[in-house]
């Protein structure tokens, strides 16, 4: 017998998936060629779903469904309000778009972007690996979908190829790496899995063993070096509208699936894993900042930066627990979540941009393309430059605050080391800061290479103004977002 | 909203209301705009000074309210003695900076002015927070308006010298900010200055903290051997910009510190005074003669511009009331002179469109009027009694002879130097027979450009005769701050 309050947790899912299938059906009928009635369909769905999840995530209960299966808590509920709000604002960019380019001869962007969505909820209410596990295959084979969906475009089809074995062979690191913890544990619950370690009587060398694949599988889907390589190749093959579906919402599940599985499923082993992801951080600051500098397509760059910034998150996530204490270790994880959900927001935008300027047959993918920009639109030109300040992490942009309370978890350790890798980061950041201020360089201070006027439709507009706006409003007063971030995790780690 | 909020906030609000309705095809209203918005600006600004209560050294105009509450920082405003004036030589330079672009400037101008009423806003920011992170944020921020005047109306080589000034700057930026969150950490969590000067800290870290502040600042100010980056952005930046750079950008590293370096390492500053003295001794004598042999009018200014600023630094750490109120009172006069030399080398500049000396000479034959006051700011900047110039300087050789004899001796036998490079250029660019057709064709300035002069002209005379009124907001400021560097922290 199911009781009333599992299917309750679970209702934001259970709109989406029928939704989904409404809309997908009613889609049928739709004729018109920007699919009018798909996409206000799809957008409402996005905004009750979204609505839905703020008001659990506001009452801040917490709730286990289905025998432990999902959980519902605060911080699971606000990811799943940003992932869908995210979600959402990359339909509204990427429509024009997709319709430019034949994407929309079918609703399939529509429904697929739902069942992707419906595949990170999963993953973020997960409180089982083979729960966590679904709704990581959910996104992933839609997201392989997507990316294929211009199907007589070979980039297109090659970086989905490319996006599908490695996104399979992850998957499989994943799955091997929580099998081993189950055959260690005897269970696939999370919290189980915490108290069957914590005990001390399993073996820690088949626990270590099993760790390793789990946060190999994890660093793939984060996208962080040594398992990048996807990374530059995907977000540039795919269509740009699809490129942000990727590089968008689906850091927020991630994130949420590395809290769920190394901090609420392994914690006892903290002192493991930490360092694992301190490796993967500095070679992802490393490799990132320097390899997006010999970039000259946008979307590239673009890719390489994701790469170093989620060297950041990691840092703030390797903080956390300090000599086997973890007093600040919800200061720390709620620095990495605040990090990822500006930095979502950040990239919707620059994004929204690259589509913006994108026009019928011709892709404005080179950052050469974006010379003169602030002649040809100062509008659009300060969106993508506060975007780009807020990425290289000056201030009052957002992001300065995201890589504040970052460096400010390490410093708060204590450790002269964990002080050296701040320092680390910083100079990294210096690097960062050359190659978005060449874009910047490029927008500001070129001749415009081209005459074309933008044109864009009032919904892209007013959501990229309002998207843009934010990036700087958030800096100037950050402490909202800073105090979710922070009592949602702090809610999550109480006992 | 208190006075220095409305300080800051105006100059930006204007900006912002540029930047988002003006239009190139109605310029002209865009100017108009920008001017009453910088006068608005400037006049709120004068309140502050006559409300100052003198004889105390608390922050006054304070306003305090929780900003960010994860992290406990304020919005955190105030001003005492070290900081009053520079509010005040912000905002004033500001306006004359709008006039000095009114004609000039005819691409963006929308842009142009809500960038310099932004920046003003945000240095003015800099000068009163009393947060550690409310200044950084101020610090920072200002590098993108000035990064994009820079880059967007400046001279052939621009795109170098932005990316130069920006890089250079963050870079020294970024070891404070970690100084800034170790100071956090250290103090229980908080970002309020008064409790970090509080904060008894060991020998080591007070040496780390001293170098990371240093970093940030010793860039920006700029001391040798980090200021290769002022020659080459001052070259570049239109006038306007230079302008702003040369008067109040590089005291934002000087202020510092005053505000963060000695109060919170007051140990380490003693301890390392001998190195700050001996970097500022070789700014003023050697970047002196490298002045000397320049080609390019503004490359010249921009050298002097770091001797005059070592003349700051030397002042500041050889720890006495004439040195520091002595850097202070250089400070001010810099502000109005560098601003008026770097002013009329753009009304030149405007007109042959050549920062090389020798495009030029004989200039009186053709611009009375307009030497006259290039005369006046080429005293002013060589110390000559009874200009702003004399005043600082004055103060911080006697103060350095006070220190030891032979400081002060090198310091004093500095200002021939200062003599004769602008002496020099002065007298290659401006007297002697008239020597080609450019010089021949020149017209003296018209009324605005006689206002803008006339107005540092003004300020600069005025502080020569009568520095009284800045010295007294000082006094006590400065005592307090000294008897505070006096103790030490160690624990």
């Amino acid at each position: 017998m199911i009781d009333k309050l599992s299917w309750i947790s679970v209702y934001p899912e259970i709109v989406l998936l029928v939704m989904a299938c409404v809309i997908l059906l009613v889609d049928l009928g739709v004729k018109s060629a920007r699919r009018n009635v798909t996409y206000v369909l799809t957008l409402l769905t996005l905004a009750l779903v979204a609505f839905l999840s703020a008001l659990y995530a506001d009452a801040g209960t917490t709730v286990y469904g289905f025998g432990n299966m999902v959980v519902s808590d605060p911080m699971g509920n606000w990811l799943k309000c940003f992932a869908a709000v995210a979600v959402m604002i990359t339909l509204v960019y990427g429509r024009p778009y997709a319709a430019d380019r034949d994407m929309l001869r079918g609703g399939e962007m529509f429904t697929l972007s739902l069942f992707a969505l419906l595949g990170m909820f999963t993953m973020i209410s997960g409180n089982n690996f083979l729960i966590i596990y679904m709704g990581l295959e959910l996104l992933t084979l839609s997201s392989y979908a997507l990316v294929a969906l211009r199907r007589d475009n070979a980039t297109a089809t090659e970086a989905a190829m490319k996006y599908f074995v490695l996104g399979a062979l992850a998957s499989g690191f994943l799955l091997y790496g929580l099998s081993m913890m189950y055959g260690a544990t005897g269970s696939l619950d999370v919290n189980d899995v915490a108290r069957a370690i914590a005990t001390g009587q399993i073996k820690h060398q088949v626990l270590v063993f099993g760790l390793v694949f789990v946060v190999a599988g994890l660093a793939f889907k984060l996208g962080v070096v040594p398992f990048h390589m996807w990374i530059p190749d995907v977000y540039q093959g795919a269509p740009t509208a699809v490129t942000l579906m990727i590089g968008g919402a689906p850091k927020l599940a991630a994130f949420a699936i590395v809290i769920r599985l190394l901090v609420e499923g392994m914690l006892p082993l903290a002192i493991d894993w930490q360092q694992m992801l301190m490796v993967l951080a500095v070679g992802s600051l490393l490799v990132g900042n320097l390899a997006a500098i010999a970039q000259t397509n946008l979307k590239r760059m673009l890719a390489f930066s994701t790469i170093s910034q989620m060297g950041f998150v990691l840092l703030g996530l390797m903080s956390g627990v300090i000599n086997g204490n973890t007093m600040s270790s919800a200061d720390a994880y709620g620095s990495s979540m605040f990090y990822v959900v500006t930095y979502v927001l950040t990239t919707l935008a620059s994004f929204g941009v690259i589509m913006l300027l994108a026009r019928d047959g011709f892709e404005s993918e080179e950052i050469a393309d974006f010379a003169g920009l602030n002649q040809r639109s100062p509008l659009y030109a300060a969106v993508m430059a506060v975007c780009l300040f807020s990425l290289a992490g000056i201030p009052p942009m957002v992001g300065f605050y995201a890589k504040l309370s970052v460096l400010q978890a390490l410093i708060a350790s204590g450790q002269a080391f964990h002080l050296g890798l701040a320092i680390f980061a910083v100079m990294m950041s210096l690097v960062g800061a050359f190659y978005y201020l060449r874009v910047v360089k490029v927008m500001y201070f070129d001749a415009p290479s081209s005459d074309h006027a933008i044109s864009a439709t009032t919904d892209v507009r007013v959501v990229l103004s309002v998207n843009g706006a934010l990036v700087l409003v958030l800096g100037l007063v950050p402490g909202g977002l800073m105090t979710l971030c922070a009592h949602a995790i702090a809610q999550m780690m109480a006992p | 909203m208190g006075l220095l909020s409305l300080a800051i906030w105006m100059p930006i609000a204007f900006g912002v209301l540029l930047l988002v309705l003006g239009r190139d095809e109605q310029a002209r209203s865009v100017r108009w705009i920008a001017l009453i918005g910088a006068v608005a600006s400037f006049l709120v600004t004068l309140p502050l000074y006559d409300g100052f209560k003198l004889g105390t050294a608390a922050m006054q105009f304070v306003e305090k309210t929780p900003w960010i509450e994860r992290f406990n920082v304020n919005y955190h405003l105030g001003v005492d003695g070290i900081s009053l004036w520079f509010v005040l030589l912000t905002a004033f330079i500001n306006v004359v900076v709008v006039i000095a672009g009114w004609e000039v400037i005819t691409r963006r101008v929308n842009q142009y002015m809500g960038a310099f009423l932004i920046l003003s806003g945000l240095m003015i920011g800099v000068f009163c927070a009393l947060d550690g992170l409310l200044f950084y944020v101020f610090f920072e921020a200002t590098l993108i308006p000035m990064y994009l005047i820079i880059g967007i109306w400046g001279g052939p080589n621009k795109i170098y010298a932005a990316f130069k000034f920006f890089l250079y700057t963050l870079l020294g930026s970024l070891l404070m900010l970690i100084a800034l969150i170790f100071l956090y950490t250290k103090s229980g969590g908080s970002f309020d200055l008064t409790t970090w000067y509080k904060l008894p800290l060991g020998g080591t870290t007070q040496t780390l903290l001293f170098f990371a502040f240093f970093a940030a600042f010793a860039v920006k100010v700029p001391m040798w051997p980090v200021h290769t980056w002022l020659p080459d952005v001052h070259v570049e930046a239109p006038t306007g910009g230079s302008a702003v750079l040369a008067a109040i950008m590089l005291k934002l590293g000087a202020y510092g510190f005053l505000r963060f370096s000695m109060p919170i390492a007051p140990d380490a500053a003693r301890e390392w005074a001998w190195l700050m003295v001996a970097l500022s001794l070789i700014a003023v004598i050697y970047v002196g003669l490298v002045a000397l042999v320049q080609q390019d009018m503004k490359k010249l200014v921009a050298y002097s511009s770091v001797a005059h600023m070592g003349f700051v630094t030397l002042g500041f750490f050889i720890f006495n009331d004439l040195g520091v109120s002595g850097g202070l009172v250089q400070m001010i006069a810099h502000g109005f002179v560098s601003g008026a030399m770097f002013l009329s080398i753009g009304v030149l500049y405007d007109r042959v469109h050549s920062r090389e000396i020798a495009s030029y000479g004989g200039v009186v034959n053709t611009m009375p009027k307009f030497t006259a006051f290039a005369l006046f700011f080429a005293m002013a900047n060589c110390g000559l009694p009874a200009t702003a110039g004399f005043v600082g300087e004055w103060m911080v050789i006697l103060g350095a002879v006070k220190f030891n004899f032979w400081i002060g001796m090198a310091a004093a036998s500095a200002l021939i130097f200062g003599a004769a490079y602008t002496l020099w250029m002065f007298k290659r660019v401006y007297l002697g027979p008239v020597t080609n057709d450019d010089v021949k064709t020149l017209t003296d300035i018209n009324a605005r450009e006689f206002l803008m002069l006339a107005l540092l002209a003004v300020a600069v005379l005025y502080m020569g005769i009568y520095p009284k009124p800045f010295t007294d907001v000082m006094g006590t400021s400065v005592a307090e701050l000294l008897r505070h560097v006096a103790l030490s922290k160690l624990n």
